[in-house]
C-alpha cells in the first residue's frame, strides 16, 4: 500500500538530482539509473517475497528455456548460469537462487538488438534450486535446475 | 575490465570480464575478523553504438570479477561496442570495443 507512491516520490528525487548532476557536467547521462535498483526484491530474504516483488509469482514452466548450470557445483563462489529464452518476444531475464540469503541474484532487462541469451556466474551459499524467469509479454515463464554445492559461497 | 567481442554474422558475441570484489556484507577479514563491508555493482549496462541493448541489476550473489556474456544482432565491422558499471558505493567503470 502506497508503495506505488513512495517509489514515484523516490524516482522524482532522484531523477533531480541526476539531472542536475548531468547538467553540471558532472556525469555523463550513461543510462545506468534509467531504473532504479530494485531494492525490495533483491532484499527480499523469502523466495516468494523476492518472487512477488518482481511479479513472477505465477510463472508457469516452460521448456522454451534453457538453463545450463552445472549439477553439481564444486565451488559456490563461482556457478556457471548460462540461459537461452526460445520465447518470442523475451523481455528480461531473472535469476534466483532458492536458498541464498537473498534469492534474487540478477535482473537483465533486454532492448532491442539483445539476443536472449546471457551466461554468467553466481554465488551459492548451499545446494539449492537454481531458476530462470523469462518475462515475455508481461507474462512470466520459468526453467528449474537443481544445483547441488560442495562448498558454499556466500561468506567467502 | 576486460572485453572481447567476435563477429559471426551480424551477431556480436560479447564477452566481460569487471574486477571487482563483489563483497556480501557477510564475509569475515581474515585478520581482524570483522565483516567486510557490502560492495556490489548494482547497475551494468550494455550498448552497441551508444545505445543501450541491455540494463542489468545486479545483487551481491553475482561472482567476484563478474563475468557476463551476451549476444547483439545487427551488428558489423566498425560498429562499438561498450559496457558500464556502477556499483552501491557510486563507483563507476567502462569499457569499450570495436567490432572487426
Amino acid at each position: 500500500m502506497g508503495s506505488d507512491r513512495r517509489k514515484f516520490l523516490h524516482k522524482t528525487a532522484v531523477g533531480g538530482a541526476w539531472a542536475a548532476l548531468v547538467a553540471a557536467g558532472w556525469l555523463r547521462p550513461l543510462r545506468l539509473l534509467a531504473a532504479p535498483w530494485n531494492k525490495a526484491a533483491f532484499e527480499a530474504q523469502a523466495l516468494d517475497e523476492a518472487l512477488r516483488q518482481i511479479g513472477a509469482a505465477g510463472a508457469s514452466e516452460s521448456d522454451q528455456i534453457q538453463l545450463k548450470a552445472p549439477e553439481i557445483a564444486e565451488n559456490g563462489a563461482i556457478v556457471p548460469v548460462e540461459i537461452v529464452s526460445r520465447i518470442p518476444g523475451t523481455q528480461a531475464i531473472y535469476i534466483v537462487a532458492d536458498k541464498n540469503p537473498q534469492p534474487l541474484v540478477a535482473i537483465f532487462e533486454l532492448l532491442p538488438g539483445l539476443e536472449p541469451f546471457i551466461s554468467t556466474r553466481i554465488k551459492m551459499g548451499e545446494s539449492a534450486k537454481v531458476r530462470a524467469f523469462v518475462k515475455a509479454g508481461g507474462k512470466f515463464y520459468v526453467a528449474v535446475q537443481d544445483v547441488k554445492v560442495t562448498i558454499g559461497g556466500c561468506g567467502g | 575490465m576486460k572485453i572481447r567481442a567476435q563477429l559471426r554474422g551480424d551477431v556480436a558475441d560479447v564477452k566481460v570480464l569487471i574486477f571487482h570484489p563483489m563483497e556480501t556484507g557477510l564475509r569475515k577479514d581474515p585478520l581482524t575478523g570483522d565483516l567486510v563491508p557490502l560492495h556490489f555493482i548494482q547497475h551494468v549496462v550494455a550498448t552497441l553504438n551508444g545505445k543501450a541493448v541491455m540494463e542489468a541489476q545486479w545483487s551481491r550473489a553475482v561472482s567476484k570479477n563478474p563475468f557476463m556474456n551476451f549476444r547483439v544482432r545487427g551488428a558489423k565491422p566498425g560498429d562499438k561496442v561498450a559496457v558500464s558499471w556502477e556499483d552501491n558505493d557510486g563507483e563507476k567503470g567502462s569499457i569499450e570495443t570495436t567490432l572487426e
